[in-house]
């Protein structure tokens, strides 16, 4: 193997961990949800879109095992990485909250992955292409659910105005780390295996301007920004104790099938 | 509501409608049953069958809902990516089921509004098994192969109940049903035929969840109080305890094949019947579970009201947002 191959295909690996660590967090921080929901139609939509980002997270896992070439299973890369080898977004990572939050959180993420998923389904590595091509289907529908509570809630009670605009300050600064790239981010870019992430922002800001206005909101007043997850696994205090749990049954019986 | 029958009466019954007196409207009604008519809503029907499915229905849906807690507590810490998602997909369908099952008791004039806060009142029942903790994994396999075995030995029998959508709901139900059933019992098997430690987990489920499951069948016939109009109605078909053993006879050869061993030291085979004799069930501990002293009732029923409280001002936002998109289109129009 010839050095920038080695090289091109670390980087691979990495930003495909990127692409299922987030699914996967995210899909957790949904299954806290089950069973819990405001009402039992949000139980299966929620159960739903977890079942989706699982499914995206497999394939990406055991994708970026195929490519790291150590025989790494999905599952040794989901449950047995510590928290500083972990990629994801710091806002999927954020505690539920309540329902705003919650729905705050999804539609901030949901309208950039369906930009970032388009992008990949033009990726020339034909294997995300594919995976990207159908999860841009289920994405549109989780965009589309995730607005029409952001408009309910911005557009319905005054309690649940002021819910959706708190969400919306306490969540709105984790998002520059959407559009930030590192070497691994352009060299993907480069490569034509995944999009110029900086030349999203434009239209995620056309997108949740629109959806914003619709739920009779202003943009957020909050101007702090944090990140460093996707790039350096450099993680708010949350993730931790998410992947204590989430690994738990792993470390506890190391080695064993289930 | 329940009750107001003539409100319910349909007109493409005129052999109902036109009959003389509630005496003789309900010796058409029982007529019907026994000529194994399935009874539609719009049908007239005796106030006292109206309550009864409305109790059993809602009860049942009640059972979908709270059955979604024990499972949820291990979405977050399940081994695999695999067998999270299964659970995942498992829940899910609970949850549908819980939502067919509401729509079956609104068919009966019931709201569900009206039937959950029956549950978060206490005064409506879920199965009481969900009052019981899930510890392991293993627990979560035994979920599947136990109490939605047993659970199935009950709705296939409901299958042919005489009430339409109670009835075509549990065909649908069923489907999914074997599906957890099977997925539960390979959850067990890789458990059973794994590592020791694995080996324990799934007999400590089993130690602990067999006794439970024999009791989601019911009190045994003599003290089942309600049996008696349930075949008359032919809400029901076999008993409490027919049921029971075909679950022993089902699941005792499952258990031999995991090489697991069922906690019950007076389990034999009896060749003259051609079925498993068992030892006698502790129905104190039954009517305690039942009656609050479980070691999840109060966590259970907390949790749905907790949803429930928590998610108004959701279910109003949601409300109040389409009011105003009613009112703009008015405006429009």
């Amino acid at each position: 193997m010839t050095a920038s191959a080695t090289d091109h295909d670390a980087a691979l690996f990495r930003y495909l961990l990127r692409l299922g660590d987030t699914s996967h967090v995210l899909c957790h921080r949904l299954g806290e949800w089950c069973g819990h929901g405001p009402i039992m139609e949000e139980d299966i939509a929620l159960t739903n879109v977890a079942l989706d980002l699982i499914g995206q997270a497999r394939l990406f896992y055991q994708y970026a095992g195929e490519v790291e070439g150590k025989g790494r299973s999905e599952d040794e890369l989901a449950f047995l990485r510590p928290e500083r080898d972990f990629n994801n977004l710091l806002l999927v990572e954020q505690p539920n909250g309540d329902y705003a939050h919650t729905m705050a959180r999804q539609f901030l993420f949901d309208a950039w992955n369906l930009l970032l998923f388009r992008g990949l389904a033009q990726s020339k590595d034909a294997r995300i292409a594919e995976i990207a091509a159908k999860a841009v289907k289920e994405i549109t529908y989780h965009r589309r659910h995730s607005s029409s509570w952001v408009i309910r809630m911005g557009d319905g009670t005054e309690v649940s105005r002021t819910r959706i605009v708190a969400a919306f300050e306490q969540l709105m600064g984790f998002t520059p780390e959407f559009f930030h790239m590192d070497d691994i981010d352009r060299q993907m870019a480069e490569a034509g295996i995944g999009p110029d992430l900086a030349a999203l922002r434009d239209p995620w800001m056309a997108d949740v301007e629109a959806v914003l206005a619709e739920a009779t909101l202003d943009w957020p007043s909050a101007t702090w920004s944090v990140m460093g997850g996707r790039h350096e696994g450099r993680h708010t205090e949350h993730l931790g104790h998410l992947l204590a749990e989430m690994q738990s049954t792993q470390r506890q019986y190391p080695g064993l099938n289930w | 509501m329940a009750g107001s029958d003539s409100s319910q009466q349909g007109s493409d019954r005129p052999e109902l409608v036109a009959a003389p007196d509630e005496a003789a409207m309900e010796t058409a009604f029982q007529a019907r049953i026994d000529a194994e008519t399935r009874i539609e809503p719009r049908d007239w029907m005796p106030d006292k069958y109206r309550k009864f499915m409305i109790r059993q229905i809602s009860q049942h849906a009640h059972s979908e809902y709270v059955g979604m807690l024990p499972e949820g507590n291990w979405i977050t810490r399940a081994p695999t990516l695999r067998r999270k998602a299964a659970l995942l997909a498992k829940i899910q369908d609970e949850a549908g089921h819980a939502a067919y099952l509401y729509s079956a008791a609104e068919t009966l004039g019931t709201t569900r509004d009206q039937t959950l806060e029956d549950l978060h009142s206490g005064k409506a029942k879920y199965s009481s098994i969900f009052n019981y903790p899930v510890l392991t994994w293993a627990d979560i396999g035994t979920i599947g192969w136990l109490v939605d075995g047993a659970a199935i030995v009950n709705q296939v029998a409901l299958c042919r109940t005489s009430y339409g959508p109670y009835a075509r709901a549990m065909v649908r139900i069923c489907k999914e049903e074997s599906f957890h059933q099977r997925q539960g019992f390979e959850i067990i098997t890789t458990l059973a035929h794994g590592a020791p430690e694995q080996k324990e987990m799934a007999q400590d489920a089993l130690n602990r969840w067999w006794w439970p499951a024999l009791m989601m069948f019911g009190p045994h016939d003599a003290d089942s109080p309600n049996s008696e109009i349930a075949f008359k109605w032919k809400v029901k078909r076999q008993s409490n305890d027919q049921l029971r053993q075909r679950f022993v006879d089902m699941t005792v050869p499952q258990a031999e094949f995991l090489g697991l061993k069922v906690p019950d030291p007076d389990l034999t085979w009896n060749a003259e019947t051609g079925h498993y004799d068992f030892g006698p069930i502790d129905w104190d501990e039954f009517w305690r579970v039942v009656k609050g002293d479980g070691l999840c009732n109060r966590d259970r029923l907390a949790a749905r009201r907790t949803a429930h409280e928590d998610g108004a001002w959701v279910r109003d936002a949601a409300m109040a947002h389409a009011a105003k998109k009613r009112a703009a289109k008015q405006d429009a129009a």
